[in-house]
């Protein structure tokens, strides 16, 4: 067998092939780690034209609710520096026409549906989960808890613990027990982590981290603000510290809770820092607007990433980062995946790996 | 079905105060029809503009020496275009298209009337050039703010029975707005149908005035996007259907390209009373109330 030289973060073709993708996210096989984010891809027709629904890890669907919903006025987007500020109001068909068209069109065209649920009242939340488990195909439903909760004056349910536990309580009795229940928590809190524990104690099977933040834009022609909704959602690669924070945070407090991460993900080394934080998969949404095909390249370039760090099994980089600095784990301690091919003979200087025979090589 | 390609620039030339861009985009041109667009991304990698920006195609040439190529006329009035107009010809863009609903043409041989405001005149050229090979009767009324602002007189004047130029400034033409000239051109022309494209404004007065002598209208709206494919839900405004219920229809997917008499242009930038996703029953929360 031919040696081939590698040089750090650039592997050969074959070594990024050989990444193992797969990732488990709460009892859902998926695999690959990367996924669409709620409301960034629709229900996936749209986004099939440009990356195939099927080789994604899932399709997270846009939150639907019971009845259709108009949503809000225009103007409903104003770009800000490196981000998003949306206020689109949750327009959509509503749940029957969802599982009449939207629903059966992904289990056709193989895309595993993450179903995103939204609702004004907890009733609301149970009924969409009531409803969902008798729909086949459902291989996830993601509890967009980060709306208005009508009987408390509004306060979205995402910011408190209780109303939080409360909702994920309820998806999680109507859901069926083989259907992992994500609740997708609002970075606009005082302590993540409490919600995250809340929503863990209550059922939630996986944390979905994070929605977007609470931002505004005033336009200094009109002097008004910029959205008809005045306040909007801030998303892209503006608010991707804050998502990795907020994932360090829960994966170090809670490290065997699963955990879906977004926020700004443009490159597959944005999706290594999610996973390196903790995460066991990653959701690209704002990255679909600016390039369609982000999903799918963000995928290669991930495999590509971990290759180049000797990584051979994705699930092996899920909260990398919170392991003590050197020395780098001993090859017999892991899974073995990740090892240090130097522990002896420290190759110095040079990078060269037998392809494919030999073992791989940790750089760093 | 729109791909998405590295192109190359090929060239970006002055014309008055807009710039026209080449693109070598294969895959693009063989597919598009006039009314439809695409969209560039700015601001190279990384960027930190990170919607793409539309543009109607003015034209497009299947084969040209370097593959089919798609040309799109701008006008400089942010970031992300001043951007697009320091870019030189080998620069790469990337481009997405072509999107959106073209104008649908007549079946029989018709009188059209085409009525641009400013660079709206760019995808109209191009449906004016197809219009006159299927045999129809094609007049252009353009008009702009100013001369500078003008677009496409010249290739107008090479296809069409008559322009018309209008300028708010009077620098040239008839003074004033392109929808004081349109009924007396209409009536001349006898038009049976009114194709538009340019600032919302104008289009609704061009749809009244069509409408009112019974031709049928057809306009190129022109809504902010942020994702131009139909993911976002950004690009909507209310139209009503068939069945007499108002939608907040996407742009980008539904349109451009709509029937103007079914756009409830006074209510855009509102979501009307009694739209399809409105709360029916008193009490219920405000479509302003939701979450985001
Ligand atoms: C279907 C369609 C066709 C268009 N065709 C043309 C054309 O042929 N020639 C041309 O010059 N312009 C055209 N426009 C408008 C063009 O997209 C904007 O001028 C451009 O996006 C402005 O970008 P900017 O970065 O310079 O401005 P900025 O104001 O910095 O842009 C900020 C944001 O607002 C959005 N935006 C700003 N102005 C508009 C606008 N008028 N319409 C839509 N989005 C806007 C941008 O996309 C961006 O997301 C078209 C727009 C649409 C929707
Ligand atoms: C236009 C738009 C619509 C969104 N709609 C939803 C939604 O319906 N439900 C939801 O849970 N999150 C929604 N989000 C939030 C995203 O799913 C994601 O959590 C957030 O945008 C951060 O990721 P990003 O930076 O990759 O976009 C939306 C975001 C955007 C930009
Ligand atoms: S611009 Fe995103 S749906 Fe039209």
């Amino acid at each position: 067998m031919a040696q081939m030289r590698v040089l750090p973060g650039q592997p050969d073709a074959a070594a990024t092939a050989a990444v193992d993708l797969r990732t488990r996210l709460a009892g859902l096989a998926l695999p690959n780690p990367v996924l669409t984010a709620s409301g960034c891809a629709g229900a996936g027709r749209e986004l099939h034209q440009f990356v195939d629904v099927a080789s994604l890890g899932a399709v997270v669907t846009k939150s639907i609710m019971l009845a259709p919903r108009a949503g809000r006025a225009t103007p409903r987007m104003v770009e800000t520096p490196s981000g998003l500020l949306n206020s689109i109001g949750l327009q959509g068909p509503g749940l029957e026409e969802f599982l009449a068209h939207d629903l059966p069109w992904l289990v056709e065209h193989g895309a595993r549906p993450v179903v995103s649920i939204a609702g004004e009242s907890v009733e609301e939340y149970a009924r969409l989960a009531a409803r969902l488990r008798h729909a086949p195909g459902v291989a996830g439903v993601e509890v967009n808890i980060s709306c208005p909760n009508v009987a408390n004056r509004g306060l979205v349910f995402a910011c408190r613990a209780t109303d939080a536990a409360t909702v994920v309580r309820a998806v999680r009795q109507n859901t069926a027990g083989s259907v992992p229940v994500l609740a997708k928590l609002s970075p606009d809190v005082t302590d993540i982590v409490e919600i995250a524990a809340a929503c863990v104690a209550a059922g939630a099977d996986g944390l979905s981290l994070i929605n977007t933040l609470l931002g505004m834009v005033i336009d200094t022609t009109t002097m008004r603000p910029s959205l008809a909704g005045v306040t909007g959602g801030l998303s892209g690669p503006a608010i991707r510290p804050v998502a990795v924070r907020c994932v360090w945070q829960v994966h170090e407090a809670m490290p065997e809770v699963p955990i879906l991460a977004m926020g700004g993900i443009l490159t597959g080394s944005d999706a290594l820092e999610m996973v390196l934080a903790g995460a066991s998969a990653v959701s690209v949404g704002t990255a679909i607007f600016h390039d369609p095909g982000a999903p799918g390249r963000i995928l290669a370039e991930l495999a590509h990433a971990l290759a180049g760090l000797g990584f051979a099994r994705l699930v092996d980089a899920v909260g990398y980062a919170h392991r003590p600095p050197e020395p780098p784990p001993d090859a017999g301690a892991g899974s073995g995946t990740v090892t240090d091919a130097g522990a002896d003979a420290p190759a110095e200087g040079s990078a060269d790996v037998e392809a494919v025979t030999g073992p791989p090589q940790v750089r760093r | 079905m729109p791909v998405q390609v590295r192109g190359e620039v090929l060239s970006v030339k002055r014309v008055g105060e807009y710039h026209e861009m080449t693109i070598v985009a294969p895959g693009i041109a063989e597919h598009a029809r006039p009314g439809q667009f695409v969209t560039l991304a700015v601001g190279g990698t990384p960027t930190s503009m990170l919607t793409r920006r539309a543009f109607s195609i003015f034209r497009v040439a299947e084969r040209g020496v370097y593959g089919g190529t798609v040309q799109v006329v701008f006008a400089v009035t942010g970031a992300g275009t001043a951007w697009l107009a320091a870019r030189r010809a080998h620069d790469s863009l990337d481009v997405v298209g072509p999107l959106g609903r073209p104008f649908s043409l007549p079946r029989d041989p018709a009188s059209a009337t085409l009525v641009g405001g400013g660079y709206g005149a760019a995808p109209l050229i191009w449906l004016g050039e197809v219009l006159r090979r299927r045999g129809a009767r094609v007049d252009f009324v353009l008009g702009a703010s100013r001369e500078t602002r003008l677009f496409g007189s010249l290739d107008a004047k090479r296809m069409a029975t008559t322009v018309a130029i209008t300028t708010e400034d009077g620098t040239v033409g008839v003074r004033g707005r392109v929808t004081d000239v349109l009924p007396t051109l209409m009536t001349r022309a006898n038009a049976d149908v009114v194709y538009a494209c340019g600032p919302m404004p104008m289009l609704a007065e061009v749809t009244r005035i069509a409408a009112d002598r019974g031709a049928s209208v057809q306009v190129a709206v022109e809504e902010s996007m942020a994702c131009g494919i139909g993911v976002c839900m950004t690009c909507v405004l209310p139209v009503v259907g068939e069945d007499g219920v108002i939608r907040m229809v996407r742009s980008c997917v539904q349109g451009p390209v709509m029937d103007g008499t079914r756009v409830r242009w006074e209510d855009i930038g509102t979501v009307p009373e009694g739209t399809w996703g409105t709360a029916p029953v008193a009490g219920a929360t405000s479509v302003r109330s939701g979450s985001r």
